[in-house]
């Protein structure tokens, strides 16, 4: 069976820019599928790509089926959620959301329901005949959401939806979206330059970088197997070392930096092959004295910062490899504690990232 | 000593042309108040003052019978009054619609460029208007350069008429006042957001539509503005139907000049005057009062 939505070689050039490069990728119909990368990567022009602002220069998009090129945006199965919700400011609430329903010449009385069904489903009944003026930030982001629900696309683009609003707002906004998204069931694509943003709503994400689409995979894959140093260095903390391969010595592979790693891995080296090592802050562990675990060496530690749930800190071991590790504080951590100058980290073989240099 | 200068700084800043448009613009607007009601003679200045500031104090007479004349000859005024706010209204719809376009494309053209057409708009302030005019009459005259091409192409045998006509009158107020009506265009238009327009575009709304729905509603203030600027002086306008205009179109701000130099009666004139201000001014202050009613 062919994809839902299928997004095939696609690229665009502006003049001698190339903003997007041979990007392909497949969507399951109800998928959250979102576009992560620093700004400038393209992932703003292939969300205007998909909503049919931009002409590809090369590509195709197929929706349903239906191949989309020649289709206007008036016309495609497809709506957007602006970052700045690009509200209509002399049109109330109720009219607002109901200007795409207009369009499509619904009678009255069908748009006047479908409308308050919308305002149910965003939380924002009685706020119908508000202007959006009056309306606070995390209002007029749930208005541009129902506005870009109404008229049932088959694809939902967002555009750094929840970038707009306050940290707390956000994290509530970003469950009160995913539940609407598996209430109706409708493909959302977003692009967002926050991978915690990414993380927490996506069923799968694509990182972008330099037009080119890097990495497609589920959050966790994602996090805990980047492919590339790019990705493993843009969603979240890490550090690298470089090593040289010595020698395989079941189970492990001896891999030689400043210090002797073991690493636990299903991949082939050859000897003498350089590779990066990569390792969550998390999948660190740090004590005062030694342990007599495999990879341990000592540390002294340069700086550290109180997170409340945690503590990261920054560490320079033998050879001056910097790493930078994270405690989660599984007891009450103690107020004026003098932190150490001084200690020993040890992991596990199998929670290092290897990465091709 | 700082906060002595911020204050007096302050004081400056308002008074200075506060004072400036009470002396110039507020004290010749009461003294055709003055002028109105007062009583015409053969003399210098040919009129009585209804108030005066003399030697024994001051003395107010006011006589109505400068409105009373004009309104027993109201037919004699009615015809120019009419011609007025046609001309100036049908002025100002031409300068809407072709401002309109204009402004769009200033407002829309890359943002570099903008300002060189924003003062290309303005360029033809920079000569004066009395020789625009002579320069459009060089055009229009029946031996001018558009009836010379016309009847060289063997379009036309005779010359068209084409001065003392309508086309004439709104062909030089088009000329005059269409910058006035593009820069408040141009001001709303350019904080359109585009993205606006996009939703619209994506929500399923067709050109025509957006133009409609979205674009034209929210350019309102920027119309409203233009045409004010446009229509107050265009009723008044004295210089433009002098010149290219003829006997069909009349307008009271030459009636109001045949009753200064021609006729001498300051007082008529003077009244004529105050009531074209109050023609002008009251239904604008009425709109401003009710839109705050609404607003309250």
């Amino acid at each position: 069976m062919a994809p839902f939505i299928r997004i095939q070689n696609i690229s665009k050039k502006y003049g001698k820019l190339l903003a997007v490069d041979n990007v392909s990728f497949d969507l399951e119909k109800g998928e959250l599928f979102s576009l992560l990368g620093p700004s400038g990567c393209g992932k703003t022009t292939l969300l205007r790509i998909l909503a049919g602002f931009e002409l590809t220069t090369e590509g195709y998009v197929e929706i349903d089926g239906q191949d989309m090129v020649d289709v206007d945006p008036a016309d495609r199965p497809v709506n957007i959620m602006f970052q700045n919700y690009a509200l209509f400011p002399h049109m109330s609430v109720s009219n607002n959301i109901g200007y795409g329903l207009k369009r499509a010449s619904l009678p009255d009385n069908e748009i006047k329901s479908r409308v308050s069904e919308l305002l149910e489903l965003v939380h924002l009944n009685g706020m119908g005949e508000r202007k959006p003026s009056t309306l606070s930030g995390g209002q007029r982001q749930r208005v541009a959401l129902a506005r870009a629900l109404a008229r049932r696309p088959k694809l939902l683009l967002l555009d750094e939806p929840l970038a707009a609003l306050d940290k707390k707002l956000r994290s509530e906004t970003q469950f009160e979206l995913c539940k609407i998204q598996e209430q109706l069931g409708t493909t959302f694509v977003v692009v967002t330059h926050d991978q915690e943003e990414a993380m927490t709503l996506s069923t799968r994400i694509g990182v972008m970088n330099n037009g080119k689409l890097v990495q497609v995979g589920t959050p966790n894959e994602i996090y805990e197997q980047p492919q590339t140093t790019f990705v493993a260095d843009f969603v979240g903390e890490i550090s690298f070392i470089e090593v040289t391969v010595k020698e395989q010595k079941e189970p492990y592979w001896l891999m030689q930096g400043a210090v002797p790693i073991h690493v636990s891995t299903g991949a082939k080296f050859r000897i003498n092959q350089k590779v990066n090592l990569a390792l969550r802050p998390e999948k660190i562990s740090l004590t005062s004295k030694p342990t007599g675990k495999i990879n341990e060496f000592p540390v002294e530690i340069t700086d550290w910062a109180f997170y409340g749930a945690g503590t990261q800190y920054r560490v320079v071991g033998p050879g001056g490899i910097n790493l930078k590790l994270y405690e989660s504080h599984n007891l009450p951590s103690k107020s004026n504690a003098r932190q150490p100058e001084t200690g020993f980290i040890n992991f596990s073989p199998d929670s290092i990232i290897i990465l091709e240099r | 000593m700082n906060y002595f200068f911020q204050k007096f700084g302050r004081i400056l800043v308002i008074w200075l042309p506060l004072g400036w448009l009470l002396l110039f613009f507020m004290l010749p607007l009461v003294e055709m108040i003055n002028v109105s009601f007062s009583e015409a003679r053969r003399a210098v200045p040919p009129y009585i003052p209804a108030f005066q500031i003399g030697s024994g104090g001051f003395s107010f007479r006011p006589v109505l019978d400068n409105y009373l004349l004009i309104y027993e000859y109201w037919e004699d005024y009615l015809w120019p009054a009419i011609n007025s706010i046609r001309l100036a209204f049908f002025s100002t719809l031409y300068c809407l619609l072709f401002a309109y376009p204009m402004a769009w494309w200033i407002a829309r053209s890359n943002k570099s460029i903008q300002h060189i057409l924003l003062i290309l708009v303005l360029m033809p302030f920079w000569t004066s208007s009395l020789l625009r005019m002579y320069a459009l009459i060089g055009l229009l005259n029946p031996n001018g350069f558009i009836n010379d091409v016309l009847i060289w192409a063997g379009i036309t045998v005779t010359p068209i008429q084409m001065m003392q006509t309508d086309f004439s009158i709104y062909s030089g107020m088009i000329l005059t006042y269409l910058p006035l009506m593009i820069l408040p265009l141009y001001a709303s238009l350019v904080r359109l957001d585009v993205s606006i327009i996009e939703a619209a575009a994506d929500l399923g709304a067709k050109k025509w539509d957006i133009f409609r729905t979205i674009v034209l509603p929210l350019s309102i203030p920027g119309i409203v503005a233009g045409s004010l600027l446009v229509f107050i002086p265009a009723v008044g306008e004295f210089v433009i139907p002098a010149l290219l205009g003829g006997p069909e179109q009349l307008m009271l701000g030459k009636v109001i000049w045949t009753e200064f130099f021609r006729n001498r009666d300051w007082p008529v004139a003077a009244a004529i005057a105050i009531i074209l201000i109050a023609i002008i001014i009251l239904p604008i202050v009425y709109a401003r009062y009710q839109d705050r009613e609404r607003i309250s």
